[in-house]
């Protein structure tokens, strides 16, 4: 950088400017992508805070006011045990976004190592490890989730592990198609020439090389983790009673009252839906950004 | 070909037999079993010779190796063994459920192929206009949206729609009725939950059409053909979209095998016995033997469609060789 002579504070000023930059960069260029991150962020501060924007406790039950219409002191309405839905959306944000990225993280790092050690290998273990894959891919999402579950039982720690274990093999199919390429580049070579090992070539020159698809990955998880988390509580098989959750809320009273009191269903479904659409929108121009081949396609 | 098309179906069993292993293996884990469960869930009082008595009768103190074995050797005998909860025969189980489920999962597929297509092309061939992005919303929309959550919105519209017109509300009817003996009283019940499946899938479908439409429109032969002078309409028919449908049947193939999983929330909405209930069922029982049967069924159906999905692309591509 030029500005070594400056002091600390205007260096600030630099690159506090270059992330502006990059901020409207990207929102010039993926306006669809900029919205949904926006929406991603307020979800995030709504989940961090809900404790102070909320004025209602999102597990009290209150027998005066139940199946309140929506109105001032119930935005959202009351459920069939008066709770406030506006309050439990909120604190559904928290569920949603802790299951959804935990699971995406862990599944998609273990995916990411497993992916390029497989690549790196090769032979036999890729052989092998390939078909043990193959297994596990031969059953959708859902499926695998809920035999998970009928191991562990049902509880959020237990729904993340659920959700977490279907991932992995996905991560590492499409990270290993990347590093088989990168296997290839004389670096790798290199680094073994060194005499590195092979824990430190995998994790330090080849993981940082397959970032691209590997954070492809990452965005298109949380939104699938959200949407699985969503239809296992709903079958009753998720996060438990009375936690807060979106698919939680449209089980029992929103089914029961769909007529009378509408408004159960449809904003705990609405809340999903645009978390998911957030994270749909984000990761699309994402990968525009990350992986140029595609995008002359959009 | 025939070398491939052999090696393909041998190579589905050592992949079966590890879905058989994982699945066998998984279910062991948990804790609790059906004896229990049937027993004790009801809250009262358990006496524990009397599990030990029904984990005997349903051969659940045998060695795990017996028990394997009599799980892989049920067939070649073509004998899927007996629900542990229900005692039914297992096959006869899942005969009652899967003429729903199958019928479900077509009627979706085709409902999907029907909005995919269309719109899928309108969206290329009009890029960047306000069609091309009304239908990219309502496709990102339809993925994002859970489809139990489509499923409530649609009963809700029925019940407000039909006592707004009628004077009294209309649910879609519980009851199972096969399509040829009263095809009104079929439809009117599995229109509605292949709507809230297809759509979903539908949104998958027309994103693939876009985009691979789009890849061909920038192809030499199609500026070929409008420099002879062809009507739009007949490049996009004849040229265009022939030659995009590859990714889009992969598509389509992939999310038909995954059906299966969409239909284990939305027959829980429309309150359908099909197999994704008798899946959730299962496992909430600890019915081991169902949930064996279930799972290899659908890894079957997945490995299956993958295979036809991949004999489907030699015969729509002829440079595509399978040796």
């Amino acid at each position: 950088m030029v500005t070594t002579t400056v002091d600390d504070g205007s260096i600030e000023v630099t690159s506090s400017g270059r992330i502006k930059k990059f901020l409207i960069d990207f929102y010039r260029g993926h306006p669809l992508g900029a919205i949904g991150a926006g929406i991603v962020v307020v979800m995030l501060l709504a989940a961090i805070f809900a404790d102070f924007i909320t004025v209602y406790d999102p597990e009290q039950i209150d027998f005066e006011s139940m199946l309140v219409p929506p109105n001032w002191a119930h935005p959202l309405g009351t459920d069939n045990y008066g709770r406030d839905i506006l309050t439990r959306v909120i604190y559904g944000a928290r569920t949603a976004l802790t299951v959804g990225f935990v699971s995406a993280f862990v599944g998609s790092f273990i995916g990411l190592v497993l992916g390029v050690a497989s690549a790196y290998f090769g032979g036999r273990f890729d052989l092998i490890f390939q078909r043990v894959m193959d297994v596990f891919l031969a059953f959708p999402l859902i499926i695998l989730a809920l035999a998970v579950v009928a191991v562990l039982g049902t509880g959020t720690e237990n729904v993340i592990v659920a959700i977490t274990i279907p991932f992995i093999p996905q991560c590492a199919r499409v990270v290993r198609s990347s590093a088989l390429a990168i296997r290839e580049i004389p670096y790798v070579d290199a680094a073994r020439a060194c005499g590195f090992s092979d824990s430190r070539i995998i994790l330090r020159h080849m993981v940082p090389n397959v970032m691209a698809p590997f954070l492809i990955m990452l965005t298109a998880f949380v939104g699938q983790a959200i949407l699985l988390e969503a239809s296992l509580s709903y079958l009753g098989l998720g996060v438990q009673e009375p936690v807060p959750a979106w698919g939680l809320m449209l089980q029992g009273g929103a089914e029961e009252y769909a007529e009378s009191a509408p408004w159960i269903a449809i904003f705990p479904g609405l809340a999903i839906t645009l978390g998911v659409f957030a994270f749909n929108l984000f990761g699309d121009a994402l990968r525009d950004v990350l992986d140029p081949k595609l995008r002359s396609q959009q | 070909m025939y070398k491939y098309v052999v090696n393909r179906v041998l190579l589905m069993i050592p992949t079966l037999l590890g879905a058989a292993v994982l699945v066998f293996l998984v279910l062991r884990l948990a804790p609790g079993d059906v004896c229990e469960m049937r027993m004790a869930g009801t809250g009262l009082f358990a006496d524990p010779e009397a599990i030990a008595i029904c984990q005997d009768n349903l051969g659940l103190n045998d060695p795990k190796i017996v028990q394997f074995g009599r799980f892989i050797g049920g067939y070649f005998t073509a004998d899927l063994g007996i629900s542990m909860w229900t005692a039914q025969p297992i096959s006869h189980e899942i005969e009652v459920r899967f003429k729903l489920s199958l019928q479900l999962a077509l009627m979706a597929t085709f409902l999907s192929v029907l909005i995919a297509i269309p719109l899928g092309t309108i969206s290329a061939v009009k890029q960047n206009t306000w069609m091309d992005y009304a239908v990219r919303t309502f496709s990102i929309a339809g993925i994002a949206m859970p489809s139990f959550w489509l499923g409530i919105l649609i009963i809700l519209g029925l019940l407000i729609s039909t006592q707004a017109w009628f004077g009294t509300p209309w649910m879609p009817p519980i009851y199972y009725v096969p399509l040829f003996e009263d095809p009104m009283g079929n439809l009117s019940q599995l229109i509605w939950p292949a709507l809230a499946t297809g759509y979903r899938y539908a949104a998958v479908s027309t994103r693939m059409t876009r985009s691979a439409l789009l890849e061909v429109l920038r192809e030499d032969y199609i500026r070929t053909a409008h420099a002879k002078g062809l009507l739009e309409k007949l490049i996009i028919r004849r040229h265009a979209l022939k030659n995009a449908m590859l990714p889009v049947v992969t598509v389509i193939g992939i999310e038909f095998a995954f059906l299966m999983g969409g239909l284990v929330v939305t027959e829980q909405v429309f309150n359908l016995n099909g197999l994704g209930k008798l899946f959730v069922e299962a496992v909430l029982n600890h019915d081991y033997n169902m949930t064996q049967q279930l799972v290899m069924l659908v890894a079957l159906i997945f490995i299956i469609t993958n295979f036809l999905v991949d004999l489907l692309y030699a015969w729509l591509d002829p440079r595509i060789r399978y040796a």
